[in-house]
């Protein structure tokens, strides 16, 4: 549905230049939840605009293809790329951002937003017809419809949320990208959002694409999960395969620096820190905080191998291992 | 010496929202009493959702907000009562060190982060002079890891949150107080990194008998870290005990439904949850204020305020579900008048 191939797309700073995503290849499937996991500062926002083909200065694609299956009126599916599938957004392809709190425009009413969000060549016309299909969609989804008349600051973090997800849903994209959903909510609200999401996407068989830092919303709401280390895919799969048999060194130390209620057992962060993207190291990017590393893993870059059935790898502890 | 390193009694702070005359009067906290004994270090988290007093809590133990009724006792030293026999500036700076949110925050851009710890030394008299600070701060800074030599010059956007958390700690551990007061430290890290943060607190208490007040959202790092929990829902706290038993066979029906929250790695979550929005009802409510969204609610929770029931000698939750869901005869509570009204009116 949404695939990439050795894409490339760095940052162009004064500095230098940023590598934020350096060679990513996978695929993104009709109706699934696909998790992207990994550190701050390890590229997984960017790839999420970049899915979303909102590119702009001093970000750019420096190489590879990025191409989506979008089926037109008469369900004749076409091949579209960068440039033009932001002539689809709201409608197939949607984007509900990072920190509620400062997304929503903070001197027009909810309604408004929702009435800015339909485009032009959308069968829904008038605003009468919207807001009537608006407040229908807002009690579907069990919110208030006063909400309509609200400006962003009168709700709550958690309520500005669901408005977001609302909004991002409402006219039924194929595609949904959610980046950090939940951060910065409490659990209780957290958990609520969580599950309206899937909830949505189990009913409109569409995808969802969840970037989020926290390893127990991956393992809560996901089918596949990718995990994303300094602008790379370093392993790819199904959700269970990925908790019950992590491979990458990096994986096996997110799950395992999770605390659990009722396990007061040691456990360890990562320590140290993400290389710096404007010169990133040679060979595997992981190597100086990797506790297994080798003496060819820091000038020998790993390449991603399929370990079992949908299960990709890219480390030299499973090289020659390749299914 | 007092047996206690930190007592809270009946401390409320009573905010002011909307007009003079109009406004309302909000308990952000409610009449809480607690206490850390000092025979041994230890850790106390309080736990709880944005809104539920908890931040405010911390900012009257650290003498940041004034108490509207009730007192904090450090070591026995009461804070707030008139007669200043308590800690003032600089002996209570020793005794107490804060460790804040957001560590982007608490360092300025312009400042030279190693300024913060040669003021640290200096200022509380910890170091008579430049050379004796540097030698406490490269002390601090190592025993949070971290060598002097790479800190020293460099401003707060040279690093990143997770060490300038630790920078923090080191910071606040110079004068080598007894007790650390640290506001959500971890909840602008990294899941991957906070365990560095939590482990590191442990470690302090073993090493320095330092004790920790850790005020938290998150459940999974308060049990791994804490020896007692309080939980705080719209300004009381509902729960307090020793964690493992709170975490594990918990009374309160609100501590019920933030362990289910939580996106845990062991099972996965029964898809149904239950969200009223109606904060400030419930702040003023003269109930239980969680009776709203109580699964187990009954019409006496809906009426009249749950007492503190103790649970075992250790442990207490504001909760008539265990006893029966029965009127209790109120023990007499040394409350002052001043807090009675305040949360009356």
């Amino acid at each position: 549905m949404l695939r990439l191939r050795n894409l490339k797309c760095y940052y162009d700073t004064p500095r230098g230049v940023v590598q934020a995503v350096d060679g990513v290849s996978f695929e993104i499937r009709p109706n699934e939840v696909l998790g992207i996991a990994g550190e701050s500062g390890c590229g997984k926002s960017t790839l999420l605009k970049v899915l979303y083909d909102y590119i702009q200065p001093p970000l750019q694609i420096v190489s590879g293809s990025y191409e989506a299956d979008f089926p037109d009126d008469n369900g004749k599916v076409n091949t579209i790329g960068p440039g033009e599938i932001r002539e689809h957004w709201w409608d197939f392809i949607s984007y509900i951002p990072q920190g509620s709190m400062s997304v929503l425009n903070p001197v027009i009413r909810i309604e408004n937003q929702f009435f800015d969000a339909v485009p032009k060549s959308h069968s829904l016309k008038g605003k009468r017809e919207i807001r009537e299909r608006v407040a229908a969609y807002l009690k579907e989804l069990e919110l208030p419809v006063e909400v309509l008349k609200s400006y962003p600051h009168q709700l709550s973090g958690g309520m500005k949320q669901r408005v977001l997800v609302a909004l991002g849903t409402f006219l039924h994209p194929q595609i949904v990208l959610a980046d950090e959903p939940t951060t910065a909510l409490d659990v209780v609200v957290q958990k609520g959002i969580l599950l309206m999401l899937t909830a949505l996407q189990r009913q409109m068989e569409n995808t969802l694409v969840v970037v989020s830092h926290d390893m127990g919303v991956h393992y809560q709401i996901t089918n596949r999960l990718a995990i994303m280390y300094a602008g790379k895919l370093v392993e790819y799969g199904p959700t269970e395969a990925i908790f019950n048999n992590p491979l990458h060194p990096y994986t096996q130390m997110l799950i395992q620096a999770l605390p659990r209620v009722g396990d007061q057992t040691q456990r360890m962060g990562i320590s140290g820190r993400p290389p710096n993207l404007i010169e990133p190291p040679a060979g595997c990017r992981f190597a100086a905080r990797c506790p297994k590393v080798m003496e060819h893993c820091a000038h020998q870059e790993p390449a991603l191998t399929q370990i079992e059935p949908d299960h990709y790898v890219s480390c030299h502890l499973y090289q020659g291992q390749a299914s | 010496m007092s047996e206690n390193l930190l007592e809270l009694r009946n401390v409320s702070k009573v905010f002011r929202i909307g007009g003079l005359i109009f406004g309302t009067r909000l308990a952000a906290v409610d009449d809480v009493s607690l206490s850390l004994p000092a025979a041994e270090p230890s850790i106390l988290s309080i736990v709880g959702e944005s809104g539920s007093g908890k931040t405010t809590l911390a900012r009257i133990i650290l003498e940041l907000e004034h108490p509207t009724s009730g007192d904090v006792l450090i070591e026995g030293h009461p804070l707030f009562e008139s007669g200043g026999a308590g800690l003032k500036g600089r002996d209570y700076y020793r005794a107490v060190q804060p460790i804040f949110q957001n560590p982007f925050e608490s360092f300025s851009a312009r400042k030279k982060v190693d300024k913060y710890l040669f003021d640290t030394a200096l200022r509380l008299n910890i170091a008579r002079n430049r050379k004796e600070a540097r030698e406490t701060v490269a002390e601090a800074l190592d025993s949070v890891g971290l060598d002097l030599s790479r800190i020293e010059g460099k401003y707060a956007n040279q690093f990143s949150g997770g060490e300038l958390q630790r920078i923090s700690v080191a910071r606040s551990l110079i004068p080598r107080p007894r007790l650390i007061v640290a506001d959500e430290p971890v909840s602008m890290i990294d899941a991957s990194l906070r365990m560095n943060i939590v482990n590191l607190f442990l470690e302090l208490k073993e090493r320095y008998k330092v004790s920790f007040v850790y005020i938290t959202h998150d459940l999974s790092t308060a049990y791994y870290v804490s020896d007692y929990i309080g939980i705080m829902y719209r300004g009381s706290v509902v729960e307090y005990g020793p964690s493992e038993q709170i975490l594990t066979d918990s009374v309160h029906p609100y501590t019920e439904l933030l362990l289910d929250s939580v996106p845990t790695v062991d099972h996965k979550w029964q898809r149904n949850v239950a969200l009223p929005d109606v904060e400030i009802q419930e702040f003023q409510s003269q109930a239980c204020k969680f009776a709203k969204r109580c699964k187990y609610v009954e019409a006496i929770c809906e009426r009249s305020a749950p007492p503190m029931v103790e649970i075992s000698p250790e442990r207490q939750a504001l909760c008539y579900k265990p006893v029966g869901f029965e009127p209790q005869a109120k023990a007499p509570q040394p409350m002052s008048p001043a807090a009675t009204t305040a949360i009356n009116e």
